[in-house]
């Protein structure tokens, strides 16, 4: 079977050592994490996890029903196969040559993103979008120079029905 | 009502319905061990920490209930971590309190501190770190509900000092509502109604039953099944007893040490009813080759046990007894009439599998650890609590002595924990003072425990201890005899005490018997004394357990002795 990715977004218990126990369950399994979110939510006894995880289709499954074994693990969905939104935020600090001021301004307005520092040889931007215009963003400003970067894992959500 | 922290955990451990505590002091918990000493609460104390864990581990097996043990900070706690592990491999409902340096402390690396609750983390159902006095309560009444429900487990409860000495205004907690777990206990129909039509059309079925069916009480229900549809029985090493070893349809024991006719069935059956288990490698062997003609229905209350580790045709989520009545109860309406003499060639086939190739040993000059079994088995009328350690000691006790019934095989089945036998059987004495309690160990794995005899000294708990004494940690031996061209690296045993001394100092009775004629004398001897009693067999040095399936081959492939 081949490996796909899946987007799990798990509602847990907003306490100290949940995450812990969630990380201990894929590292103890030989489970892998691509990348992790997590923040509380409206309500401040449960916080939202969102995950991204390679996995065939049943590791996926034991993967799941795992999770739901956690005692502090409220629900667990899988957004893949179904209508979902996502997206990613980075920060991106990258050099800003007078010569090539004008080409990453031009960038970001293309991307919609936003300047939030500037200095005498950087700017830092700031992007969200899903993974898509993550790579394309990044592969455009790469020859400009990338000082450095910050990026969050994915967030996502179903789509109501309309 | 103002009370401390040591005094709410007692008022909870009463309405719980706590009467026996394994456990041992130290710094942080003299504050709760002032507070047992007023109460009814009886208290065992062990010699070592990890005697505590398979203590109350034994006494929860043999009880049905749920054990309890107290240990003290630091090394207490990390003494604990293999009787947890023990537990929860082999899902046994036990609470553990730690004690912890006081919160202020916690994180400065203080006197006797350890992270217990990242340390256990992976090897309990759940685990808590006590904070405030005020959800001491509620967290107690939270771990007896979750170590005894669904797929039970042990539980541990961390409790600093100051939390166990604060007085605050004690409110029982009302109802206790954990909203994210919520154990399915009754199947879906649906699937109860596929299971019956592959039941009903199958032509050479069998039931694999386990732990499980032990754990949830269905025994009855399960032989009901069995008798009902007239399906022969095998169980994995943690269900034995749940169905009678004497019964025509039993199979013995499948895996690496099961029958010859257990192994062959699973290859040749055309329907598995699996009920309580989790199909470990030690059951399925190779997994791809495992049952290849056979469709599974699955019956257990764990949905991760289900597909785990092989497909399933028919996956049921639910209660294995609950399960079972509701099965039974639909097959009461199908006509079963013909079914007599449609497994007859089945039955048939597997008789003869029976008769050419049964479990045998030959007793010749030197007494045969097989020997000492059977004659344990006829003595006891395969009525006793069996307990082991592991290894040849373990596998032979579940091959010859035949369980009638469940909760009297207790055995470190997922973990294979040496040194479990002798505390767990204090354990269960203490759970079941009228019966007969019986530790079938080696001379290995008896050491690794052998301080809690004078546990079963101090409480005159008349323990019996039969020593298959090879002088070898014989399982290991096996392997290197069979795999590695006999070379016994490691597992040369020659300097043990002498056991019967031993059980004198500890002023139990030692016995010995290294002729075969003396074996039935020693153990009608043994058997029948008051006190704690160490029986030392000085048996053949390299006798193997057989059959058995390498690891890692088709559970079809033995090796036969």
């Amino acid at each position: 079977m081949t490996e796909q990715k899946h987007i799990l977004s798990i509602l847990v218990d907003n306490q100290p050592g949940v995450l812990s126990r969630i990380a201990g369950l894929f590292s103890g399994r030989g489970y892998n994490i691509e990348s992790l979110s997590v923040a509380e939510t409206i309500d401040p006894l449960v916080s939202r996890i969102t995950m991204v995880t390679m996995a065939d289709t049943p590791v996926v499954e034991q993967i799941m029903k795992q999770l739901h074994k956690l005692i502090n693990v409220i629900k667990v969905y899988e957004l893949t196969g179904s209508s979902y939104v996502q997206r990613e935020m980075a920060l991106i600090k990258v050099q800003a040559r007078p010569e090539r001021r004008a080409e990453i301004l031009r960038i970001v307005d293309i991307f919609r993103c936003k300047v939030v520092d500037v200095g005498q040889g950087h700017y830092t931007l700031e992007v969200t979008g899903d993974e898509g215009k993550m790579d394309a963003i990044l592969n455009l400003l790469k020859p400009i120079g990338i000082k450095e970067i910050a990026k969050t894992g994915i967030i996502a959500l179903f789509r109501e029905p309309k | 009502m103002k009370l401390t922290g040591a005094q709410i955990l007692m008022e909870v451990l009463k309405e719980e319905g706590v009467d026996t505590i394994f456990g041992f002091p130290g710094g942080v918990v003299i504050d709760i061990y002032d507070e047992l000493a007023k109460t009814d609460i009886r208290h065992i104390l062990v010699r070592h920490e990890q005697g505590a864990v398979h203590a109350a581990d034994g006494y929860a097996r043999a009880s049905g209930r749920v054990g309890v043990c107290l240990v003290t900070s630091g090394p207490g706690a990390t003494n604990t971590v293999t009787g947890i592990a023990t537990a929860y491999m082999d899902s046994i409902p036990i609470v553990i309190f730690t004690g912890q340096v006081p919160t202020q402390l916690i994180g400065n690396d203080a006197f006797q501190e350890v992270d217990i609750v990242g340390i256990t983390r992976p090897c309990t159902k759940h685990n808590y770190l006590v904070k405030r006095t005020e959800d001491l309560a509620r967290i107690v009444k939270e771990a007896f509900i979750i170590a005894g429900s669904g797929r039970p487990g042990p539980v541990l409860i961390d409790l600093p000092k100051d939390v166990s000495n604060t007085k605050i205004i004690y409110k029982a907690p009302k109802k206790i509502e954990l909203k994210a777990y919520n154990p399915t206990y009754n199947p879906n129909m649906k699937q109860l109604h596929r299971a019956v039509k592959l039941i009903k059309n199958a032509k050479k079925p069998i039931i694999f039953a386990g732990g499980g069916v032990v754990l949830s009480k269905g025994s009855k229900e399960l032989t009901e099944l069995a008798h009902k549809t007239r399906t022969p029985v095998t169980c994995s090493l943690m269900g034995l007893g749940v169905f009678p070893g004497t019964d025509p349809l039993w199979l013995g024991m499948i895996g690496m040490h099961g029958t010859y006719r257990a192994n062959m069935c699973s290859g040749e059956c055309d329907l598995i009813v699996a009920v309580g288990v989790r199909f470990d490698d030690r059951v399925t062997g190779k997994t791809d080759t495992f049952a290849p003609n056979a469709k599974i229905v699955h019956i257990d209350i764990d949905p991760t046990s289900i597909r785990k580790n092989i497909p399933v045709a028919v996956p049921i989520v639910g209660d294995c007894k609950i399960t079972l009545g509701l099965l039974n109860r639909l097959l009461d309406k199908e006509d079963l009439g013909d079914l007599k003499t449609k497994r007859k060639k089945w039955l048939d086939q597997i008789d003869q599998w029976k008769s050419t190739k049964p479990l045998a040993y030959k007793q010749e000059d030197i007494i045969k650890p097989q020997y000492v079994i059977e004659k344990l088995y006829e003595l006891t009328k395969g009525s006793a609590i069996i307990t082991t350690e592991v290894g040849q000691n373990q596998m032979w006790a579940a091959q010859y002595y035949h369980f009638k019934k469940p909760n009297h095989f207790i055995t470190s089945g997922g973990l294979g924990c040496m040194g479990f036998g002798l505390p767990a059987a204090i354990g269960a004495q203490l759970a079941c003072p009228d019966k007969l309690v019986v530790d079938i160990a080696g001379d290995g794995s008896i050491q690794m425990n052998i301080q809690e005899m004078a546990t079963a000294e101090q409480y005159n708990l008349p323990v019996k201890i039969v020593i298959l004494n090879n002088q070898y940690l014989g399982m290991v031996r096996q392997w290197q005899e069979l795999f590695y061209d006999k070379r016994y690296s490691g597992t040369g045993m020659e300097h043990a005490p002498d056991f019967v001394k031993l059980a004198e100092a500890y002023g139990a009775l030692g016995l010995r018997a290294t002729k075969p004629e003396e074996v039935e004398p020693v153990l009608r001897k043994g058997l029948s004394s008051p006190k704690t009693v160490i029986m030392d067999f000085v048996v053949e040095r390299e006798e193997c357990v057989y059959p058995m399936v390498p690891a890692g081959a088709p559970i079809t492939e033995m090796l036969l002795a």
